[in-house]
């Protein structure tokens, strides 16, 4: 039973809600700016409820069961943050109150800052960065104006491992420098090699993934990292994958000059269906002049009397704003609650958990799948999802079978520099019995893939749509129900 | 996996038919087929443009990939298939017929050493396959 | 707490992977920085955590303590309940970005429903599925229309009247690109007409509000047809609330409209999560970045939604793609999705009209006292700049007094302009807190 379109709920005269009568005399409305006519939906609370909550069946989440994305850490997102995000002291905030009257949302914002530092290893951290990929802007454009500051304009050129996220490249095009891709040397970690021949006066900097896109810790990072800082580049740390490091290492200490976090990843706040993310920056000592402004800070120190004020500051040399007013503060309450519940040791108690069931998994699957990478994993691990002797199924089959099993299938065909990937993140939130059965799901598909594998050619089959006609979609292009369809009378 | 003995190749599997001082430009049937169903074609060159060998002249999508067609010889674009962003598909049903996409009066026509011959490319595309 | 092994489990989970101890998975991270001892403070439960969350949040004085007349992009507005009811469906705000169609059929059709009204309340052929906010979508425009003209164009004209912060947003984006921002310097006074000298055919785009930052609503006709004359494309940041009573972009020529959706049922919440609105023209389509959602069937013929043009997006083409966006606001994108068919068609005229009545009342009421005057007589929606007898920064000090939020001190960004104030006045403002603030602001203008 296919759910209908809003357009096609509505029928005229239906009202959700209501507003007060005008209290005041009523203005004229400028009649040649006046809009005629307003193709909108006419609908009562209860059907847009049952319309939403019939929607939200058809969607499969964390709540319901396991979420094995690679790199996109999929954790349980804890109800408490839900509660405090929505506290009236934070949500009835506007943006651009004195700071006298939001002390309590600068001093959240200010800790914050600090407990990023701590858990990075940096010197600064803004909050700004909406997401990820626009915390890797800000990073790239701090490198940039670090070498303009020094006078060093030519160096423009990037070193992007071929097994990192297709970000990285394109934020490097985004702020105008040249991308040089390196290859992985057959371990996974960066060839070393041919990063020295790239180790010249053109280089910026290099941005690696850490552990990178196939779960593996870089055994060369310090080493990489010597080579880019005496070549005088910066070395930017792609925070990704962040959840298999906290108390176990800190990128700043392992050279990382500038690094993104992703507050959705690993500090459990909600992917919300495709954001909102949040991405915080940290840099080194010699990168904090040049983030975005503003910075929360202690403006006047305080007293036995009196307590501290917090406000904004502007670095010296900031690269200016990236996003309006302070960034995705909601974000930032539910990511602050996750830290404070945890603490130093329950966040080191995280990321071994997280690495304990990556590695746990591939101990269950890896004589049923071709692993391209043998080692110790981290938070998660990359299989190859074709055999041989049945040349006809794909990862992607494998993928849609899952979902008859009631799982939601990992990442697949990323990353690039594995054929047919199966990229498998369990996160630390999934019990044994979770992970044991995920584990027998995937082995009776490789068998399944052996004895009937036209079960997985044409799955799924239990979900409430079969395999989409794509090429239609993009030949088509029908990307709104039109104008004409939100007037029409209902039949 | 069609490769036509009268065409040059590229190793990016381009290919181009000269005719006298003019080259015909196109991808081959081993890429339409690497790329799958082609939803999309833009030319990204005018007639009158001066391009350079390697500069990009148009854009393919299929669903799930994306690729740049490089050109194998410098010159100046004399046509445009203008017809073939309408009908993109004809990139898979058509590589070496319809679907070509600049013709170009070739600046250096000694470039074309530089090409692969049909055997050539049939052994690239052999290797890539792997 | 969300750890779920016992020691048992531990135990036998370290010896399937034929380790003996935890520590034995950490070889490769270099020993001499292995296990640092975090300065971090210790753990909390969930009810020590929501206590000190809850001490935090009472510091903070709400739009609930205070009476609001702030905005200057950020509204303070009605959200009925349903909205958070539905954004509480675990099931929309902890599933992923929907890349398996089949298990993902919930979040691809709202957002293909809200892409439905956001080209009707625009007026525009396709929109898609959001960017970050307001700033970034305009940000967003400069390289899509820089993309359109194959890099050959590299002009772009800012009106002044942009919002502040989406302006130093643009900037920040284009620091590494060869565009050149024009048009920063105009008279404010002169309205858009002063920016047709800065377009020629050199220029990519051409960025206006609407309302502007100043509240005021011009007809942008000509602005789009001298754009258009010369080649160029316009860009139209929108509130979306005043498009309700106003001609939408799409009428008067635009070729991109943006937005600040935050008016459309989301929490201030102090800056974010916001929505950024994004709608353009069919010919532009693929030259937009963000998601897409768009129809197809299923191999069991039932229609069905799928994120589509995916290939042009940044995890194919990489350093070709012309944005690196890759999340876009989805839960925001719901939240405004259930605002706007709760409301609808006669709600949202309701609410706007109730914003535009109550401003109006407002700016006549201020416009009466002595030493203060409106600073422009273009027609405006809800928000109106107020020439004020003392500094905005003073004024507002002596309204904080009385428990009334002020407007934006304009002085922050304009020079010369510390004297005016921009005001906002909503639905959510009753004529008693209207007539409150006028007799504050008479006093001010007394002593």
């Amino acid at each position: 039973m296919t759910e209908p379109l809003l357009c096609e709920l509505s029928a005229p005269g239906r009202r959700g809600v209501r507003f007060p009568q005008p209290d005041v005399p009523l203005a004229e409305l400028p009649r040649n700016l006046r809009r005629e006519r307003l193709p909108m939906p006419e609908l009562s609370e209860v059907d847009v409820v049952r319309h939403f909550t019939r929607l939200s069946k058809l969607n499969y989440c964390i709540d319901e069961g396991m979420y094995p994305l690679g790199s996109c850490t999929m954790k349980y997102n804890p109800k408490i943050n839900e509660e405090t995000a929505r506290l009236p002291g934070f949500a009835n905030l506007h943006p651009l109150q004195p700071i006298e009257t939001v002390q309590g949302a600068l001093i959240l914002m200010y800790e914050l800052q600090e407990m990023l530092k701590e858990i990075g290893g940096f010197a600064g951290v803004t909050l700004q960065p909406a997401a990820g990929a626009q915390g890797e802007l800000t990073g790239v454009l701090i490198i940039r104006a670090y070498h303009k500051s020094r006078g060093d304009l030519q160096r423009t050129k990037i070193l992007i491992p071929d097994s990192a996220h297709g970000t990285n490249p394109a934020t490097s095009a985004m702020s105008g420098m040249q991308v040089v891709e390196i290859p992985s040397d057959a371990r996974g970690n960066v060839d070393l090699n041919a990063l020295r021949q790239h180790c010249d006066n053109t280089l910026a900097g290099l941005m690696l993934t850490n552990p990178n896109t196939l779960g593996l810790f870089d055994e060369n990072v310090l080493e990489a990292a010597r080579l880019v800082h005496e070549a005088g580049g910066l070395m930017y740390g792609d925070g990704a994958n962040l959840n298999a490091l906290m108390g176990i290492v800190r990128p700043g200490d392992l050279g990382i000059d500038v690094m993104h976090f992703n507050l959705h990843k690993t500090f459990s706040t909600p992917h919300g269906g495709g954001g909102p993310g949040s991405g915080p920056v940290g840099v080194a000592a010699h990168l904090v002049d040049f983030l975005p402004a503003p910075i929360v800070d202690i403006i006047e120190e305080g007293d036995e009397e009196t307590a501290p004020l917090y406000g904004f500051v502007t670095p010296s040399k900031t690269i200016g704003k990236v996003k309006s007013f302070m960034g995705q503060f909601g974000m930032m309450v539910r990511a602050y609650t996750y830290i404070r519940m945890h603490g130093p040791d329950g966040l080191r108690a995280v990321s071994e958990a997280a690495v304990l069931n990556a590695n746990y998994l591939l101990s269950k699957l890896r004589h049923h799948y071709h692993l391209p990478y043998d080692r110790i994993c981290m938070h998660e691990f990359v299989l190859e999802g074709v055999w041989p002797d049945v040349p006809e199924v794909h990862a992607l089959d494998i993928a849609k079978r899952m979902m008859d099993y009631g799982l939601h299938p990992p990442t697949n065909y990323f990353p690039l520099i594995v054929h047919e990937a199966l990229m498998i993140e369990p996160t630390e939130t999934e019990s044994k019995q979770s992970l044991d059965n995920f584990a027998n799901v995937l082995i009776k598909i490789a068998e399944e893939a052996h004895t009937q594998p036209e079960l997985l050619k044409s799955a799924p089959h239990i979900t409430p749509v079969g395999r989409l006609d794509e090429v239609k979609a993009a030949k088509e292009l029908v990307l709104c129900c039109g104008v004409d369809a939100l007037e029409a009378q209902p039949a | 996996m069609n490769i036509p003995s009268d065409l040059k190749y590229t190793p990016n599997d381009e290919w181009i038919r000269v005719e006298g001082n003019t080259g015909v430009v196109g991808i081959t049937d081993f890429a339409q087929d690497q790329l799958s169903d082609i939803v999309y074609v833009e030319i990204v060159v005018s007639v009158g443009d001066m391009v350079n060998k390697g500069d990009a002249c148009a854009t393919l999508e299929s669903v799930k990939a994306a690729a740049d067609v490089y050109m194998p010889v410098s010159g100046k674009i004399i046509a445009i298939n203008e017809a073939l962003p309408d009908t993109p598909e004809v990139v898979n049903s058509d590589p070496y017929g319809n679907a070509w996409m600049v013709k170009v009066e070739m600046s250096n026509p000694g470039e074309l050493n530089d090409l692969l011959d049909a055997a050539a490319y049939e052994k690239h595309v052999q290797e890539k396959s792997g | 707490m969300f750890v779920p092994h016992t020691v048992e489990d531990r135990e036998a989970m370290l010896q399937a992977i034929g380790v003996k101890r935890m520590e034995d998975l950490f070889q490769d991270v270099p020993a001499q920085y292995r296990f640092p001892q975090l300065d971090l403070p210790p753990a909390l439960t969930e009810m020590e955590a929501l206590q000190e969350l809850r001490e935090i949040a009472s510091v903070n004085e709400t739009t609930q303590d205070l009476v609001c007349f702030l905005g200057a992009g950020a509204y303070n507005h009605y959200v009925p309940a349903a909205v958070d009811s539905i954004l509480r469906r675990g099931e929309f705000y902890t599933a992923y970005t929907p890349y398996q169609p089949e298990v993902s059929q919930g979040t691809l059709q709202a957002i293909f429903d809200y892409q439905s009204l956001i080209t009707a309340l625009t007026g525009m052929d396709v929109s898609n599925a959001s960017h970050y906010d307001g700033a970034t979508a305009v940000a967003e425009a400069v390289s899509m229309a820089y993309a359109n003209f194959r890099g050959k164009r590299t002009k772009v004209v800012l009106s002044p009247a942009l919002h502040p912060q989406y302006r130093q947003v643009v900037h920040t984006y284009n620091i590494g690109t060869p565009i050149q921002l024009v048009g920063e310097d105009i008279d404010l006074m002169a309205g858009p007409e002063a920016l047709l000298p800065y377009i020629d055919n050199n220029t990519a785009l051409v960025i206006v509000q609407y309302p502007d930052f100043f509240g005021r609503i011009y007809d942008y006709t000509k602005l789009a047809e001298a754009a258009h004359g010369a080649g160029a494309l316009l860009s139209v940041a929108v509130n979306p609330l005043a498009l309700a009573i106003f001609t939408p972009p799409g009428q008067f020529g635009a070729d991109i409209v943006t937005g600040e959706g935050q008016p459309l049922g989301i929490p201030l919440s102090y800056g974010g999560p916001y929505l950024g609105i994004f709608a353009t023209k069919q010919e532009y389509v693929r030259k937009m970045a963000g998601r897409l959602v768009g129809e197809t069937v299923d191999n069991r013929g039932q229609r069905a939604y799928v994120l589509t043009l995916t290939a042009r997006e940044q995890h194919i083409r990489r350093e070709k793609a012309t944005s690196n966006i890759c999340t876009n606001q989805g839960l925001m994108a719901l939240a405004s999705t259930v605002y706007m068919s709760l409301l609808g068609k006669e709600g949202l005229r309701e609410v706007a009209e109730l914003n535009y009545h109550k401003a109006h009342y407002a700016a006549q009421q201020i416009a009466a006292l002595p030493g203060y005057s409106l600073w422009s007589d273009a027609p405006f929606f809800n928000e109106f700049a107020v020439r004020c007898p003392k500094q905005v920064s003073e004024i507002n000090a002596h309204l904080l007094d009385h428990d009334i939020l002020g407007g934006y001190d304009l002085g922050q960004d304009y020079q010369g302009m510390e004297n005016v104030m921009l005001v906002a006045v909503t639905e959510m403002n009753s004529r008693e807190e209207i007539d409150l603030l006028v007799d504050v602001l008479s006093e001010v203008s007394h002593d």
